[in-house]
């Protein structure tokens, strides 16, 4: 123990201080520990403040900027207001927000319902079910968004299965609403697995007597699941929920490939709009920063408030 | 529990699983299938495999994409890897005030929507003259707060008597970190390797910016390519989406044990 700390002591020893000498040593060893930490996370840092925090300013200046391609002068808040009188932008709006409304909470309790019929001592081919349950998630968001317009497209499965039993086929991709209810199943069928994932882990940390307590008990399988699981599951509840509402205000993949945005503009999210409007029209990066400003505000807000929320219960 | 309701389980079970199943039994038929037949909704395996093949090299340099996407996907699950362990150790080994403001700030990046700095970072890449560059494509990925988070969390099973142990030994703290903690913290290591080789092999919107150019594509956008056209060949499409989905469920298959174990050392 000696031999390391004079080891690792920077200062030279000088005899005849023992006393002082100790308690500097001893916070030098504390400095360099408190180094030595910084250094072991300070790439992850820079690199998170190079190419997260650094182009968020970077996004913020330039949605003060306005004109085509590289150029951009200094207007104001005009893109701001721009967004305001935007009819595309408020249809991108409302289509992922339904998304969000509709597809969030249906997937987030189908998970948990799954995660705590697998959390079941008796159940038997457990690694089966997860495994199947889980698996849409290793399929990339290309490739599912590829599968689900084939099964949904005007010649494809679904329909052959609906003149099969004698219905009328649906033309889903040219109507609104049945083009966002293939989004919508298509994003249940993809996610659940991996909440459901994180669900059967935050259960495997509830201790089993637990339950054997409750039921003993004569606690009903309803009242096991609101004054037990739900409760002692809160702060994965709270993981998964932010994370997924993240991932819908940002859904992207899908919007381009399952259905090009259409029919029109009626199935666009936001994230597709603002690659549109940097990328494929006429390069508008200003008002293109600006739309991801507002996505930026929205997703921080809508944090905070789940963070109140899943506090106060 | 009573007979109707274990029985009502598994039902459930077996619905849920067929939904999850049939999507991806459709598209390994429809690899093997015409493309007139994957739309008549033929459901057993065919053997038109080696003809669709043909038609998805011909149409789209395969070798060119799978190449890129391993290398890329590789070499950016192993910095990101070696990167996040080491912020996560940092970050709850050594930690003090000082730390936990930072690593509270770090958070607020994960709510940072990628659409939100995409123009930004495309400019900053094509001002260093990046643009087309793998360190382009990497350099957003490696360092996330999400998986910072998630080694910080599992940091903390890692016991301190070892730490006090290894350094009466003499060992170095960087050494402590190397010998001690990578060994011990496999399965952690295993369900960030899942997790960051799939994003990798898997992000679209990314490469799709900063990848411009024919020799730097990867599987996502090769697959995505495969639509252009007037008449989709569904046949060649299904096995383009099987080629490019066959690695992540090998991946995950390979470490699906300790995922579940390195994913439950993180939640708690």
């Amino acid at each position: 123990m000696f031999e390391a700390e004079q080891q690792a002591d920077l200062f030279p020893y000088k005899e005849g201080k023992v006393c002082f000498m100790q308690k500097k040593r001893k916070m030098t060893l504390e400095r360099r520990h408190n180094l030595t930490g910084w250094a072991f996370l300070s790439i992850g840092v820079i690199l998170i403040c190079w190419t997260s925090f650094y182009p968020m300013i970077q996004a913020f200046i330039l949605s003060l900027k306005s004109g085509l391609g590289v150029n951009l002068k200094f207007n104001g808040f005009s893109n701001y207001a721009r967004i305001l009188k935007d009819p595309t932008f408020k249809g991108t709006l409302f289509n992922t927000f339904f998304y969000l409304i509709i597809q969030v909470p249906i997937m987030l309790t189908l998970a948990l319902i799954l995660a705590s019929i697998l959390n079941n001592k008796d159940l038997r081919f457990k690694g089966l079910w997860r495994t199947c349950i889980f698996l849409p998630c290793a399929t990339s968001l290309v490739s599912y968004s590829m599968i689900f317009r084939s099964l949904f497209a005007n010649d494809g499965f679904v329909n052959t299965v609906l003149r099969a039993v004698g219905a009328n086929p649906i033309m889903w991709f040219s109507n609104a609403w049945t083009a966002r209810a293939v989004i919508i199943i298509a994003l249940i069928w993809r996610w659940t697995g991996y909440n459901m994932v994180f669900y059967l882990s935050g259960l495997q940390n509830i201790e089993y007597s637990v339950y054997e307590a409750a039921r003993i008990d004569g606690a009903t399988p309803r009242q096991i699941l609101f004054k037990i699981t739900i409760p002692l599951l809160k702060p994965t509840i709270l993981l998964t929920t932010i994370t997924s509402t993240n991932g819908t205000l940002q859904l992207f993949d899908e919007s381009l490939n399952l259905t090009n945005g259409g029919p029109g503009k009626s199935t666009m999210t936001m994230s597709h709009y603002i690659y549109n409007t940097s990328f494929v029209q006429s390069p508008n990066f200003g008002y293109a920063a600006a739309m991801s400003i507002v996505i930026l505000v929205m997703v921080a807000v809508l944090a905070l408030i789940q963070m109140k929320v899943g506090d106060e219960r | 529990m009573n007979k109707g309701k274990k029985a009502a389980m598994y039902i459930f079970l077996t619905i849920c699983s067929l939904f999850s199943v049939f999507p991806l039994y459709y598209m390994a038929c429809a690899a093997t299938n015409k493309s007139v037949d994957v739309s008549r909704g033929k459901l057993i395996p065919g053997t038109y495999l080696v003809e669709n093949f043909k038609t998805l090299i011909a149409n789209q340099d395969l070798s060119r994409a799978l190449w890129n996407s391993f290398r890329n996907a590789t070499v950016l699950t192993l910095i990101c890897l070696l990167v996040c362990s080491l912020a996560g150790y940092g970050f709850e080994i050594y930690h003090d005030k000082g730390k936990d403001i930072v690593f509270a700030i770090l958070l607020t990046a994960m709510m940072v929507p990628f659409a939100a700095i995409m123009i930004p970072l495309f400019r900053m890449f094509s001002k260093l003259k990046m643009v087309n560059t793998m360190a382009a494509f990497m350099l957003p990925s490696i360092s996330t707060p999400f998986m910072i988070m998630m080694f910080r969390q599992a940091s903390r099973s890692f016991p301190h008597d070892i730490i006090e142990a290894a350094r009466l030994d003499g060992l170095s703290e960087i050494g402590i970190f190397f010998r001690m903690f990578i060994p011990t913290m496999k399965s952690t290591y295993a369900a960030a390797l899942i997790i960051t080789f799939m994003n990798a092999w898997n992000n679209y919107m990314w490469p799709k910016v900063i990848l411009q150019t024919n020799s730097s594509i990867t599987m996502p956008m090769l697959v995505a390519n495969l639509l252009s056209g007037y008449v989709v060949d569904y046949g060649m499409l299904m096995l383009g989406v099987l080629i490019c989905t066959i690695p992540t469920v090998v991946i995950f298959f390979f470490f699906q044990k300790s995922f579940a174990e390195g994913i439950t050392g993180a939640v708690k």
